[in-house]
């Protein structure tokens, strides 16, 4: 039976102290190597180390705790709220700049090159530019990289687009396998998901690869390579947790963790994996393809 | 039952001095300095955040009393006006989100776990983490000020270019203050829904909650769905100073303006993340001084979540000058002005509660009534703002300050004072000095309008916001205004008093209900509130005879509770 008094109420901890002094670290030595100050890479190393540590003691301590049994499922549940609504916020984070892509290709282009009642935009300040979409000439191409040209969708995206669906349907096959007591098909699920994962981060470093040495397609490519590299760059950097989170509920499962009842941890990975697939599958269509 | 038998057992081992040390749960706080920082207990927590903004208070307070020195005569008489521009920068940045934001996150902390029947909130390690993060963030914006090329000095909104382009290079040190401010905000909210939607005691239904719990768990929403944009949005400036980006550069094919609008798709909600709590208090506080219960609770509710999906709905607003659409103005100045109308019904459900009531003006009550009236002319303010016509002239101008230091100063703030007292004595089991009290309300309430009141009218006659220097013909309400802030800002010497004074010297409390009409959970604990309260969820028959909105049950279930 579940009983209230046993909601578990940790001690005091030292992690959320020491994440605090690795974030300043990380950002603050960050923000000074901007600036040219060598210290700032030092103390941005030292953060990044701090907050490692500090991810993985507090997740160690919490695997720890859960495997204890000091969890009931009023516990499971605070659990799956908090993940619910981090990814909530994640979506939002990923909107804000969906929106200045949105914005930038329904107002801002067209505004600059004359449309609605900008005409002396166009006339005044830029008179040879010409709003396209995707914006390969710059209004003021002398400050920016002018790209020669993007990336196909149909090749390297599309190839992508499949990878990243396959793994979703993988750590589905995966879940399934946990529910019915198949541990082997587990793993093998995980395996092939993390895989998959690994394929297309390789494809993404590929491509970047082909933007920046024969396309000359780069982050300094006005608003189109800002909003590409942005987008694609932030989602890959979500596609790069989202593995090695898969990774270590993979050592999880081979050590015997989780069961068909209680295995909270695979459901956080699997809904954080099934959301970088959703922002993907907007990227492929926004960014790429349309 | 267990409970008792735990008691028996603690109070054995206590005797006979072979505690065995694992069961903390049923302890009194670590001493010394490491309890702070190590803390997982919401009380301790809710402490940190209310001292932290107490601080954010006094300094950006102190801001302020140089940007009032500064306007006091015409001409330049203190300052360098760039020292000026950081002064209103950090003053609107640090009230924000370290004075405002973080009291109500405090008061979040002490009370919701007390009004809901909760031992702790639900992720109490995530919650330390919340508030830890603060100082570091509040430290690394402050110290902007003492960077090469002074702190940041382009408002408190950082519009493009002047945050990217123009600023100085302690603006990327501001960033990351941001960004983990947000991170702080986005944890401390999620650890909000999840305590009020899993902890409650089982017998609460969402309809039972007390409104200040409502109104937190639609202002936590706000939160995780705004917090977010803004990272976006300084991170997007990062990259547009430091990498190369053009996200907010005409030149290539980005617009300032789309700044403007992803700033304000966060800076809409965020109002609304400072003034819902702020609601929720002032719904707690009338009913118990009134001897009512709240007038129209479900309205209550549904006012709360409207203006909260409004408020996502409405960001343009503060765009009208920036060339947009006719169509765009038409839309975002109805969709504005719409939200009059659910939070019409709050201000008529707190008038109708006080309606015919027994009424004592005690000193929460003071604040609370201070606050309906004067929130009230902010709303009002508020509505004039919102016509788009009648903006063009407003834009900018000291109208637009003197509204928004109307409901975010008589308004949030003052809410803020009054959940203070009212709760205070519950929290430290210590009466305040009622007499001293009530003089530093009148001296509050009277210095504060002499402050804002006169802003209104050189708003209305042109006077720029942001500016050190004016046109003579400003001088006379300007210098009204400063002696105004200056008694203003003196009078948080008093209430600093008042506050310690009634820590250390109060009379003490023994009643659990502080305020005989007083309802609600956080009433039934022991006064002071003991370090860990609710390791039994309340009975069903109490939260309903503590329901501070049910008309025909109080006096039923309290007979029956006993």
């Amino acid at each position: 039976m579940q009983s209230r008094q046993d909601y578990y109420v940790p001690e005091g901890s030292y992690w959320p102290i020491l994440g605090s002094v690795g974030m300043a670290s990380l950002l603050g030595g960050f923000a000074s190597s901007l600036h040219g100050h060598t210290a700032g890479i030092t103390a941005m190393i030292l953060g990044f180390g701090i907050i490692l540590f500090m991810v993985f003691g507090w997740i160690g301590q919490v695997v720890h705790e859960s495997e204890a049994g000091k969890y009931n499922l009023q516990v499971d549940r605070s659990f799956r709220m908090g993940m619910g609504w981090f990814i909530f916020s994640e979506v939002m984070f990923f909107g804000a700049f969906f929106g200045a892509l949105f914005y930038v290709r329904q107002f801002a282009v067209p505004w600059l090159g004359g449309a609605g009642n900008n005409q002396f935009t166009g006339e005044v300040l830029w008179p040879q530019f010409k709003a396209v979409w995707p914006l390969l000439n710059m209004p003021l191409p002398d400050n920016y990289t002018v790209p020669k040209g993007i990336i196909d969708a149909w090749k390297v995206p599309a190839i992508n687009t499949m990878v990243l669906l396959t793994s979703g349907a993988t750590i589905t096959w995966a879940h399934w396998a946990l529910v019915n007591n198949k541990r082997n098909q587990l793993i093998g699920g995980l395996i092939a998901t993390i895989v998959l994962g690994i394929i297309f981060l390789g494809l993404q470093v590929l491509e970047y690869g082909e933007a920046y040495n024969h396309l000359d397609l780069k982050l300094t490519s006005g608003i189109y390579g800002s909003t590409f590299f942005m987008l694609t760059g932030f989602h890959g950097l979500h596609v790069t947790l989202g593995t090695i989170m898969l990774i270590v509920i993979l050592m999880r499962a081979i050590r015997g963790h989780f069961n068909k009842d209680r295995h909270f941890g695979f459901e956080a990975v699997a809904w954080y994996w099934h959301f970088v697939d959703v922002v993907w599958l907007g990227l492929f269509i926004t960014v790429y393809w349309l | 039952m267990s409970t008792t038998t735990t008691d028996l057992e603690n109070e054995i081992a206590g005797l006979t001095g072979t505690h065995g040390g694992h069961d903390d749960a049923h302890h009194g706080p670590q001493k010394g300095l490491l309890r702070w920082v190590k803390t997982t207990n919401h009380k301790d927590i809710g402490t940190l955040y209310l001292w932290f903004a107490f601080i954010m208070l006094l300094v950006g307070g102190a801001m302020a009393m140089v940007i009032r020195a500064e306007l006091f005569q015409p001409g330049l008489q203190l300052v360098e006006p760039q020292f000026f521009n950081q002064m209103t920068t950090l003053h609107g940045l640090i009230m924000v989100f370290g004075a405002i934001m973080p009291a109500f996150v405090g008061l979040a902390n002490w009370q919701i776990p007390l009004m809901i029947g909760a031992k702790d909130m639900a992720l109490p390690r995530m919650n330390n983490w919340s508030f830890w993060i603060l100082p570091f963030a509040g430290a690394m914006l402050l110290s902007t000020m003492f960077m090469k090329g002074g702190g940041p000095a382009f408002g408190w909104t950082f519009y493009a270019p002047l945050s990217t382009t123009f600023a100085p290079e302690s603006t990327d040190f501001f960033i990351f203050a941001i960004h983990m401010l947000g991170f702080s905000s986005i944890m401390g909210a999620i650890n909000v829904i999840a305590t009020i939607m899993n902890m409650r005691a089982p017998g609460m239904k969402l309809m039972d909650m007390p409104l200040f719990v409502w109104t937190w768990l639609i202002t936590a929403f706000l939160l995780i769905a705004a917090m977010p944009v803004l990272a976006g949005a300084v991170t997007m400036m990062l990259t547009d100073r430091n990498f190369g980006t053009s996200f907010f550069d005409a030149a290539g094919g980005g617009d300032p303006v789309l700044f403007q609008h992803i700033f304000w798709f966060f800076g809409h909600p965020e109002v609304y993340i400072m003034i819902l709590p702020a609601f929720g208090v002032i719904s707690q506080i009338i009913p118990t001084f009134a001897r009512k219960p709240l007038f129209g609770y479900s309205s209550m509710v549904y006012a709360t979540a409207s203006i909260a999906l409004l408020s996502f709905a409405v960001w343009a607003h503060h765009m009208f000058l920036t060339g947009m659409p006719v169509a765009g103005q038409m839309y975002f100045m109805y969709a504005t002005i719409m939200i009059s109308v659910p939070t019409g019904v709050k201000v008529f459900n707190w008038v109708t509660t006080m309606w015919r009531g027994s009424i004592s003006f005690e000193t929460p009550m003071l604040w609370a009534v201070a606050f309906v009236i004067l929130f009230t002319i902010g709303g009002f303010s508020g509505l004039m703002l919102g016509i788009a016509p009648a903006d063009i002239q407003y834009h900018d101008t000291y109208f637009v300050v003197a509204h928004f230091h109307y409901v975010l100063v008589t308004g949030a703030l003052f809410s803020i004072i009054a959940a203070v007292f009212y709760w205070l004595p519950k929290w430290c089991g210590r009466m305040y000095n009622e007499k001293l009290s009530k003089i530093h309300f009148w001296w509050a309430v009277i210095s504060v309008n002499v402050l804002f009141f006169p802003q209104h009218f050189l708003g209305l006659a042109g006077m720029p916001r942001r500016i050190p220097d004016y046109s003579l013909q400003f001088a006379d309400f300007n210098m009204i205004s400063s002696i105004g802030g200056f008694a203003f800002g003196a009078s948080f010497l008093l209430l600093t008093y008042i506050i310690v004074d009634c820590i250390r010297n109060g009379e003490p409390v023994k009643e659990a209900r502080v305020w005989e009409s007083a309802k609600g959970l956080e009433w039934t604990v022991p006064t002071p509130a003991p370090y860990h309260t609710f390791d039994e969820p309340p009975e069903k028959a109490l939260i309903l005879s503590e329901s501070s909105h049910i008309h025909h049950v109080s006096e039923l279930a309290g007979a029956t509770a006993k």
